[in-house]
């Protein structure tokens, strides 16, 4: 039994993360730790939750650490994604182990580096959110995220509007970072097929042109 | 039955629900909104005939819960740390009238400020009215806590506290269910004048509270929320306090440690003397305050080191985390690469299309000749007009102080002060201090920015339903210095000019600009066209 809270509009785009993500977590065996960045409005919580209501159906352990409140008016927010076959103690992944950063905003992901495990991946949109008088140069950030040793930097907004839908950003940051978190990606197709069916041919054919483009932009890249 | 996936919040809700509650009260407060809004959503506290309206403010919803559990039902209070402070009255005083329905006060603190003014620690508030406090570490025990809490309460005939913080309050885990326990029938206090609080009855009542306590400490002692066990290393002892357990475990192993994990207050006095007796030191890890840290090394320090917040083995303010803990443990922790200089801090906003936005720009320009320093603000969305481009207010202190605050700086000369306040903060704690001012005639002008909802927290609803106006009225404002305004940017120079005239009048006004909040409206847009595609 599954009780989903939809006090928010939220909530449907959660479900749909669940119905995209829930059959192929599955094939998440080991400890999977996850900072999804980004800034308040930008969806990376619909992302994050709906992860985590497949991995609690398929049996996994999960904790997800989320920002609520002040923070949602357009200020920096993030959330820590834990999955493991095994009990997880912290809510919060601790400080120099994730195994990845997936950000939805250039600068956004950066903010988060103190957590990134000496071998851990940042997989970031390059696509700036400028919501703020001083927001850097994007050369600056990009010069940043260039010196990570492990980096995926895509412009999914362009790659999204490439595959005929803009609003299919985060399905094309959700495909660069399918390499990284050993979903297989025949079930991730299927994934998109249920979830967009109901739309058409057309909406399916988009959503999935956008996430192998951002897959095949990470192994292209990596 | 399988298991849900549940944030803190949620899994107290469902225990609640589950645990045979009548009714929930809650005013809204980040980080405790999402339990209310979770028993309003919840099909099965539709079906069971659940009260989860929201209240005007935590004293009303404090005493609303008070009066439940006199008529012989369950209770359960929600509210934010901050929130307890306006419900102090009713709460200290529900320890010495006791319960007859359970009564279980959630208090969800906010450590490291994430969304508040303020990081105290509700545990002091529990000691000061001497009832139990129970603190889950995680989501399963949040349900598990809820769902017997009220029996504890109605065991000791005291309220129960509920302390969580903002962490477990907004992380989300799987929780599994135990059978929904049958709600309570309706029934009187066998002492009808059990809550008739007359000094001769409160000694008696405080004396049963007094002699209560040793019972406490033994169900503290007996809990299976605290547990001791024993390590291999008996040079540190530690006791973990809620969520602090989590973090301790994260770094250590089972058996690596003698660990008290405490999670049901009073402090266990039993356990926490084997674990002093049996280790050379004991690390103190708790989220909040150094309360057990305080209370275990008392003012003179007398005994084994006591290691925690006091002695700077742990930050002094902020929450907890893993990196904390292991630097508390000795352990050598990866710091990470540093976060570059290019990132820029990027504080909350007010969206785009607020009616605040305008409120406040108008505002500005019709105050430019009196200079700056005299705008009195609130809690809710309309602080952030604090932060560039606004720069607008100069105070934010507690809920309804604007318009107090600048009814005492107008009472030192301060002429003209401006109040900014919201429709829900006005109707939480606005209209008290409003009184206040139309009593003395004070040369304040109050702005009362209606949104129609409770914004900062998400759009709950909000008490005024509308009514801002003849409630103005009806507290005695004249009613040829109230203005209701559309705060557009095409009625921009006219807006200036009310401000600017009200300004000038020596007695209180109030202007109301009405717009509703810009989220709302997009919800609201959103399942209009969702029920007209339906038809």
């Amino acid at each position: 039994m599954y009780t989903n809270i939809c006090t928010q509009e939220e909530g449907r785009e959660k479900i749909r993360w669940q119905k995209l993500i829930g059959s192929q977590i599955k094939s998440i065996n080991m400890k999977t730790d996850i900072i999804l960045a980004g800034v308040g409005g930008q969806g990376i919580l619909s992302i994050a939750a709906g992860i985590g209501l497949a991995a609690v159906k398929t049996g996994l352990y999960i904790k997800q650490a989320e920002v609520h409140g002040m923070s949602q008016r357009g200020g920096d927010v993030q959330s820590h994604l834990r999955i493991s076959d095994k009990p997880i103690s912290s809510d919060l992944i601790p400080q120099g182990k994730a195994h990845l950063i997936l950000s939805v905003e250039p600068m956004e992901g950066l903010r988060y580096l103190p957590f990134l495990s000496k071998d851990g991946w940042l997989v970031t949109n390059i696509t700036p959110f400028n919501n703020i008088t001083d927001y850097p140069e994007v050369d600056a950030i990009l010069k940043e995220i260039k010196k990570i040793p492990n980096h995926i930097a895509l412009d999914a907004d362009a790659i999204a509007k490439e595959a005929g839908s803009s609003r299919s950003s985060n399905i094309v940051m959700l495909g660069a970072a399918s390499p990284f978190i050993d979903i297989e990606f025949d079930k991730l197709e299927d994934g998109i097929r249920q979830l967009f069916g109901r739309k058409g041919e057309e909406v399916v054919e988009v959503n999935l042109k956008a996430l192998r483009a951002g897959r095949e932009f990470s192994q292209k890249n990596r | 039955m399988d298991k849900l996936l549940l944030l803190g919040d949620e899994a107290i809700a469902q225990g609640a629900i589950d645990g045979g509650l009548s009714g929930v009260y809650a005013y809204p407060g980040t980080p405790s909104t999402e339990i209310m809004e979770y028993v309003q959503a919840s099909k099965q506290a539709a079906e069971l005939g659940i009260h989860r309206e929201w209240s005007a403010n935590e004293k009303t919803a404090m005493e609303s819960a008070i009066g439940m559990s006199y008529a012989g039902k369950r209770a359960l209070v929600c509210f934010k740390h901050v929130g307890l402070n306006v419900a102090a009255d009713a709460f200290i005083n529900a320890s010495i009238t006791g319960v007859n329905g359970g009564l279980v006060v959630l208090c969800a603190d906010d450590p490291s400020m994430h969304s508040s003014q303020n990081e105290q620690d509700s545990r002091f508030y529990a000691k000061f009215a001497m009832i139990p406090i129970l603190e889950p570490s995680n989501q399963q025990e949040a349900y598990d806590m809820t769902y017997s809490a009220f029996e504890l309460s109605e065991r000791l005939n005291v309220p129960v506290m509920l302390r969580i913080t903002t962490r477990l309050a907004h992380s989300r885990s799987g929780v599994g269910r135990k059978e929904v326990k049958a709600q309570n029938g309706m029934r009187l206090p066998s002492d009808p004048r059990q809550f008739v609080l007359l000094p001769a009855i409160a000694r008696v009542n405080y004396k049963k509270l007094l002699n209560t306590q040793p019972l406490m400490d033994t169900l503290a002692e007996e809990s299976k929320f605290n547990t001791l066990s024993k390590g291999k290393n008996n040079k540190l002892g530690i006791i973990a306090a809620g969520i602090a357990y989590n973090y301790l475990m994260e770094n250590i192993a089972e058996g690596d440690y003698s660990v008290l994990k405490l999670s049901q207050y009073p402090i266990p006095p039993k356990q926490v003397r084997e674990l002093y007796e049996q280790c050379d030191e004991l690390l103190i890890l708790e989220d909040g305050y150094p309360i057990i840290e305080e209370m275990i090394k008392g003012f003179l320090n007398l005994g084994k080191p006591i290691h925690g917040r006091l002695d700077g083995t742990v930050p002094r303010d902020g929450e907890l985390n893993p990196a904390i803990v292991a630097k508390a443990l000795g352990l050598e922790v990866y710091e990470g690469m540093p976060i570059p200089e290019v990132v820029k801090k990027r504080p909350p906003s007010l969206c785009l299309g607020c009616g605040h936005r305008d409120v406040y720009i108008a505002l500005n320009e019709a105050l430019e000749e009196y200079g700056t320093g005299r705008v009195f603000a609130d809690i809710g969305c309309y602080t952030l007009g604090a932060l560039a481009p606004f720069n607008a207010i100069n105070s934010c202190v507690d809920m309804g102080a604007s318009i107090t605050m600048a009814k005492g700086a107008a009472d030192a000369g301060l002429v003209p002060a401006v109040a900014v306040i919201g429709d829900s903060t006005f109707t939480h704690s606005g209209m008290t201090g409003l009184l206040d001012a139309v009593n003395e005639n004070s040369p304040i002008t109050v702005i009362i920015s209606d949104n129609s909802t409770t914004g900062m927290t998400g759009g709950q609803t909000s008490s005024a339903f509308g009514r801002i106006v003849e409630i103005c009225k009806g507290i005695g404002v004249d009613p040829e210095h109230i203005h209701v305004m559309n705060p557009l940017k095409k009625f921009h120079e006219e807006n200036v000019q009310i401000m600017k005239k009200e300004l000038s009048y020596q007695g209180v006004s109030v202007l109301i600009p009405q717009r509703e909040c810009i989220q709302t409206f997009a919800r609201r847009k959103k399942a209009e066209k969702k029920s007209a595609g339906k038809n």
